[in-house]
């Protein structure tokens, strides 16, 4: 018997070269002659180009090339926009700016030279001259109808949504009472480690180009820049080295993508840019940024007749990739993990002179998510009930599944009263309660909060998505037995070369180490989605198991063929095929007798070892080596053995929790101390426990991130005031309680592994549980609401404020 | 203008000739081609950079290469003693530390000097001790188990 790893904590196969040290980043990438690129960028939120003089810096040491809005205006296409809404408006997104500035950060003009510190001095010797307009910054309490941003839409309104199902008027008007409680999700950046960088390479004789990008979507990015550029597909290589991190920010195609590309091209040598920090926080996507009011009616023992939930997206000044479609997110998540039979939101779409917002590791979903759970606290203090009581009142029970929302999804599994009792065990709920009690008699701030949240993942299916859904994967197992696993997903720390080989190990039966996962090479694999939207194992993973499944339909008929016997009498266990005897075949129902073959094998090569007639027993290695050597497979049988298989999910799957956050608050300063942390997630079916910690911590994280520290600031002028991480403050080791994690598992039905994704659950789910905690801490001041992040000032005028 | 320096690097003595504001980590990237070390912030506050100036654990990004001249650097490739990997590196990799792994070699040179300093760190201790060092991924759970690990084998 093999060892089985599917649900074993196994430790990772991507590790040691990173632990070493001998991982390679785009930035790592030595290539001869390459020149580096700069950027100049924009000092004001919105102005008007009056002059570029790019003369001086043209002149220094080393520099090569300048290029400015105007020399490349038509030569590449704008960034584009896959988001497509009624009635969006859709600004022209140029590479480089051609006469307005519409953000700080905003790209002028990009200086090619010889060293990087070159470059950079000479970004500061070009000269740019503007008129200065004013900025439309602020739009939590309405939008601004002066300035008007893109002048030919006549106002800064992208678009208006409403979604939803039900009649909401009549909902509301059965309930005893309506709730109202205005909140804000304030702007975030999502600061990979790693900031973005491009090496571009031009070979002109093979008039191919190859771009290294750190990026989650390789194959998405290699159709769009192919667009841009103008280069044939099929000459383009988009190749995704070691990536640090993403969280969504690297989900898009980006203006400097193009730009290197094309830099390349025009000049014939490598080039590479890589971001510095500044340049990350102001001109990578940001995330959130929404400020709405929700209302729901609600009866007096708690139930929810309805909801709804009227909000402003503060989009920024373009469209990237998905920015429009973010606040649709919220709309679909809106129910949470409750019965409300009417839902309706109504969202306006904002244009504001700071960066665009798009994916953030959760995506619209934290928003929804915190809506809902904080204004079910809100409806338990106004009834002077538990919130544990509301929650429960308001589930669908386990049975209801799949259980149809009033925003139009069919939600596949759940039993979320059983995640919530087993947080209410772990965190000792009514022993807080208790707790708090003294507490508060002796003068300490305390607060207990709870999120029982859903999410949304494995997007999805192609009809639900802006440009496929679906994943790809091929298996082969090469002629000395080794397996190799191309997959269209493109894994950035998430560590799927460990847990697919997991996968694809059980399957075979072949040692884990035997295993080779290739991504992110459009040279090599497939073409594939890419990974984001806590897809890639519940979509790319069983893409790896039915190509595995495919491929063992062709072993064995070669086997069959081999052993001389019909394929439906053999066995596959640990890797191994062997005839089943007539008394266990005929147990099993499998037909009889062996269906005798044409030839039989003659004049083998002597390497090839080929086994006998009268063999009962072939590994899968064995019939990999006679796939390939071809001598001996059945005369309707393709060479080779590899199996590909795109895998297209007919539904989203539903991952769910609850987390239980405890918080102390010092009196004197105001500082929120997270003490105690659980956190029971139900992700389905799980491939390495390991990993999925690992993903529930981290999101855990920043959702703490969010709730207590992290704000991107633009002023009233627009300009940035947080565009460094001495400003930006994410949350140190420091800060982080421990975090008390466990499990429920609720199969998925919508995949055969059963797996329903978890890398946004922590972001998505901690947030409101930590604020919650807060507000509840901070009761016997009056207090019934605080928005984020909540900072220790916030805190202490809230204390003392009577 | 450009400087001569002499630094020992990983045990092994290198001699370049550098301009003054040359920065140490572009030093050990861009002239020796020691790619582990990396740049996240450029301002010193996530410690990516992160690597051993005469024993010491110095944010690269914010020291001058020839400020560096006559001391011995440890970097993330000259931790591993004869193929052996050092135990921090091993906890790492024991107790799932590293995610994306771009903050990893940072975060493993600064463990370095805290298990030296403090052979049976509390948690606590651990967590003040990573406070220069951002992570995005772990939630820095794992990396103190990390350390933990880390202290209990150098220890054992």
């Amino acid at each position: 018997m093999a060892e089985k790893y599917v649900g074993k904590r196994i430790k990772r196969t991507e590790d040691p070269r990173l632990i070493k040290g001998l991982a390679h980043y785009v930035d790592d990438i030595r290539l001869p002659d390459t020149l580096h690129v700069a950027f100049v960028r924009s000092m004001y939120a919105h102005a008007r180009i009056t002059s570029i003089d790019t003369s001086e810096a043209a002149s220094m040491p080393g520099i090569v090339a300048i290029y400015t809005g105007k020399d490349i205006a038509e030569k590449i296409g704008p960034v584009p926009c896959a988001a497509a809404l009624p009635d969006l408006k859709v600004p022209d997104y140029r590479v480089l700016a051609t006469d307005k500035l519409l953000f700080v950060g905003h790209p002028i003009a990009a200086v090619v030279g010889t060293d990087k510190y070159a470059v950079r001095d000479a970004v500061d010797h070009v000269a740019v001259e503007v008129e200065e307009l004013p900025a439309v910054v602020h739009v939590i309490d309405g939008v601004p109808t002066t300035p008007v941003i893109h002048e030919h839409f006549g106002d800064n309104i992208a678009y208006k949504l409403t979604s939803g199902e039900g009649d909401i008027e009549a909902a509301l008007k059965t309930a005893d009472r309506i709730v109202t409680q205005k909140m804000i999700h304030q702007r975030l950046a999502p600061i990979a480690m790693e900031p973005r960088g491009v090496l571009a390479r031009y070979f002109p004789g093979e008039e191919e180009l190859t771009v290294w990008s750190s990026t989650q979507i390789p194959h998405l990015l290699r159709t769009q820049l192919a667009l841009m550029i103008g280069i044939p597909e099929n000459k383009l290589r988009v190749i995704t080295p070691e990536v640090g991190g993403g969280f969504g920010s690297k989900l898009n195609v980006y203006a400097e993508e193009a730009l290197l590309g094309w830099i390349s091209m025009q000049l014939g040598k490598p080039v590479k840019w890589i971001e510095s920090r500044r340049e990350n926080v102001a001109a990578t996507i940001h995330g959130r940024a929404q400020a709405g009011t929700v209302e729901v009616g609600v009866k007096n023992d708690g139930t929810i007749t309805g909801l709804r939930y009227n909000v402003i997206a503060d989009l920024g000044a373009y469209h990237q990739l998905l920015t429009p479609a973010i606040p649709t997110l919220t709309g679909l998540m809106l129910s949470g993990a409750y019965k409300i039979p009417a839902i309706q939101m109504n969202v306006t779409g904002v244009f504001t002179n700071k960066m665009s917002t798009d994916a953030y590791r959760g995506a619209g979903r934290p928003e929804a998510t915190y809506v809902v759970e904080r204004v079910m606290d809100v409806v338990a203090r106004e009834l002077n009930l538990d919130p544990v009581e509301v929650r429960r009142k308001n589930f669908p029970a386990a049975s209801e599944f799949p259980f149809h929302t009033a925003t139009g999804l069919d939600y596949d599994s759940g039993d979320y009263d059983a995640a919530l009792d087993k947080a209410l065990d772990l965190s000792s709920y009514q022993k807080l309660r208790e707790e708090q009690a003294k507490a508060r008699a002796a003068g300490r701030i305390m607060g207990i909060g709870l999120s029982s949240y859903v999410e949304i993942c494995a997007l999805g299916p192609s009809q639900a998505m802006p440009a496929g859904g679906w994943e790809s994967a091929t298996v082969r197992i090469e002629p000395t037995g080794k397996v190799t696993i191309l997959t269209g997903a493109s894994p950035h720390g998430q560590g799927q070369e460990t847990s697919f080989a997991q996968i694809a190990a059980d399957e075979l039966g072949v040692d884990l180490n035997d295993i080779t996962v290739i991504h992110g090479d459009t040279g090599v694999v497939q073409y594939g989605i890419g990974t984001f939207g806590s897809r890639a194992t519940a979509v790319g993973g069983t893409a790896v198991l039915i190509a595995i499944q495919k491929l063992k339909e062709k072993a064995s008929k070669i086997a069959a063929h081999m052993m001389q016997c019909d394929a439906a009498r053999l066995s596959f266990e640990a890797g191994c095929y062997s005839k089943q005897n007539a008394a266990a075949a005929a147990a099993t129902g499998t037909s009889e007798p062996v269906v005798p073959v044409g030839e039989g094998p003659a004049g083998a090569l002597n390497e090839v070892p080929v086994p006998s007639n009268g063999r009962d027993k072939l590994t899968i290695q064995e019939i990999a080596l006679a796939a390939h050597v071809a001598k001996e497979i059945p005369p309707d049988t393709e060479p080779g053995l590899s199996a590909t298989y795109f895998f297209e999910p007919k539904n989203f799957t539903f991952p769910f929790g609850t987390h239980v956050c405890v918080v102390e608050i010092d009196k004197d300063t105001g500082e929120t101390k997270i003490v105690k942390y659980v956190a029971v997630d139900d992700c389905g079916k799980v491939i390495n426990p390991l990993l999925v910690d690992g993903q529930v911590h981290g999101g855990i994280v920043q959702s703490i991130g969010q709730a207590l520290y992290e704000e991107v600031i633009y002023d009233d002028q627009g300009q940035l005031v947080t565009g460094e991480l001495m400003d930006y403050a994410l949350p140190k080791a420091s800060q982080i309680p421990w975090l008390e994690t466990d499990r429920t598992e609720t199969p998925s039905p919508v995949n055969p592994l059963g797996v329903k994704g978890v890398g946004e659950a922590g972001t998505i789910g901690a947030t409101p549980a930590i604020v919650n905690a807060v507000v509840d801490a901070l009761a016997p001041y009056g207090v019934t609401h605080i928005d984020m992040p909540v900072r220790p000032e916030k805190v202490w005028q809230l204390i003392n404020a009577n | 203008m450009k400087q001569a320096i002499n630094i020992n690097v990983n045990g092994v003595d290198q001699r370049a000739e550098v301009e003054p504001r040359v920065l140490l980590v572009h030093y050990l990237r861009d002239v020796l081609g020691l790619t582990g070390t990396h740049v996240g912030c450029e301002t010193s506050i996530c410690g990516a950079c992160t690597v051993l100036l005469d024993g010491q654990a110095v944010k690269s990004c914010t020291v001058f290469a020839v400020q560096a001249d006559g001391a011995n650097i440890t970097t993330i490739e000259g931790l591993a003693a004869n193929g052996n990997l050092h135990p921090v590196q091993e906890g790492f990799w024991e107790c799932h530390g590293l995610q994306c792994g771009y903050c990893t070699p940072g975060m493993i040179m600064t463990s370095t000097q805290i298990v030296d300093r403090n052979p049976n760190p509390s948690r606590e201790e651990i967590r003040h001790g990573l406070e220069g060092n951002l992570c995005r991924c772990t939630g820095y759970q794992h990396i103190v188990e990390a350390v933990e690990y880390a202290a209990k084998k150098a220890s054992a």
